[in-house]
């Protein structure tokens, strides 16, 4: 498959998962902190989003280890690594800190900006200068 | 607890299953097509290591995904209204909780999609300890702010 085509399969996978965000209302804030707000009103709708995912992908990601030959011939390049750690966890709990202050996650984030969305436009800027913190934290770590 | 059932509708409840359904078909043919892992923390953070590393690797791919991603609310309003969106947090829990995404997502590999929709679809030890890690703090988080502190969020 041309580099091309690479792109143009890649761009409709961003295109169908955007579309699922939005209409799965996990580009909804204030749903989003709904579900995570198991204590006061919960709002159940999104776990119905990981369900209904997870059907999907767990199906797709069994046949594909069936028959590992993808359409672009690229290896099928999944995550080897296995190892639970500190940086594992405790990286996952900034990140649901991040998530329940703002009921974004990374991918409604882009949404919320492609939407023009204000909010959506700020959080994506601190997205960004979040992981440029960490890529220099890890280069300096690195050549020290 | 108690349900809201004001916003569990059967149509907010369909529509959640439906959207679910296109992630996970978004998910499996990004593995198909391209022999990746749609994880949008890792494909977002990959391309700012590239930048910030000043290394040469081919991330066209990355780039179109994202084109994609941030281009779907633009394609979905020239056919119907985009739903409703709410925003709650003000700007300054936007920048810390944008912060703290970015580089705990980072750290963690992955966040909802890379960890909670791929790796729990490949039954993945290390993605399970990542979501119940995530979504617990997120509760957690929610708890505190909303019933303990009484910040509106």
């Amino acid at each position: 498959m041309s580099r091309g085509m690479q792109w143009l399969t890649a761009g409709l996978a961003g295109l169908l998962l955007g579309m699922g965000l939005i209409l799965s209302g996990m580009a909804n804030p204030a749903k989003v902190i709904g579900f995570l707000d198991v204590a006061g009103s919960w709002d159940p709708s999104l776990g119905l989003v990981m369900g209904g995912g997870l059907v999907v992908g767990s199906i797709g990601f069994a046949l594909l280890k069936k028959q590992p030959k993808t359409l672009s011939g690229e290896p099928l390049n999944l995550p080897i690594s296995r190892k639970i750690d500190l940086r594992l966890i405790l990286g996952s709990v900034l990140f649901g800190i991040g998530w329940g202050v703002t009921g974004i996650c990374p991918g409604p984030g882009l949404v919320l900006l492609g939407a023009g969305i204000p909010e959506g436009v700020l959080y994506v800027a601190s997205l960004l200068a979040g992981m440029t913190l960490y890529s220099l934290i890890e280069k300096l770590r690195h050549s020290a | 607890m108690s349900i809201n059932w004001q916003a569990f509708t059967l149509y907010a409840a369909v529509s959640a299953l439906t959207g679910g359904f296109m992630i996970g078909l978004a998910a499996v043919w990004l593995a198909w097509a391209n022999g990746r892992i749609a994880g949008i923390s890792g494909i977002l953070g990959h391309v700012v290591e590239l930048i910030v590393q000043q290394k040469r690797e081919p991330f066209g791919w990355r780039i179109a995904f994202l084109v994609g991603l941030i281009g779907a609310p633009v394609v979905w309003a020239f056919f119907a209204a985009l739903p409703a969106s709410v925003q709650q947090t003000g700007s300054v829990g936007l920048v810390v909780g944008g912060v703290l995404v970015g580089l705990g997502t980072r750290y963690a590999n992955g966040c909802t999609s890379g960890h909670g929709i791929c790796g729990l679809s490949r039954f993945s030890m290390r993605s399970l300890i990542a979501v119940c890690s995530f979504m617990g703090s997120a509760v957690i988080t929610v708890y505190v702010l909303r019933h303990l502190l009484g910040v509106s969020v």
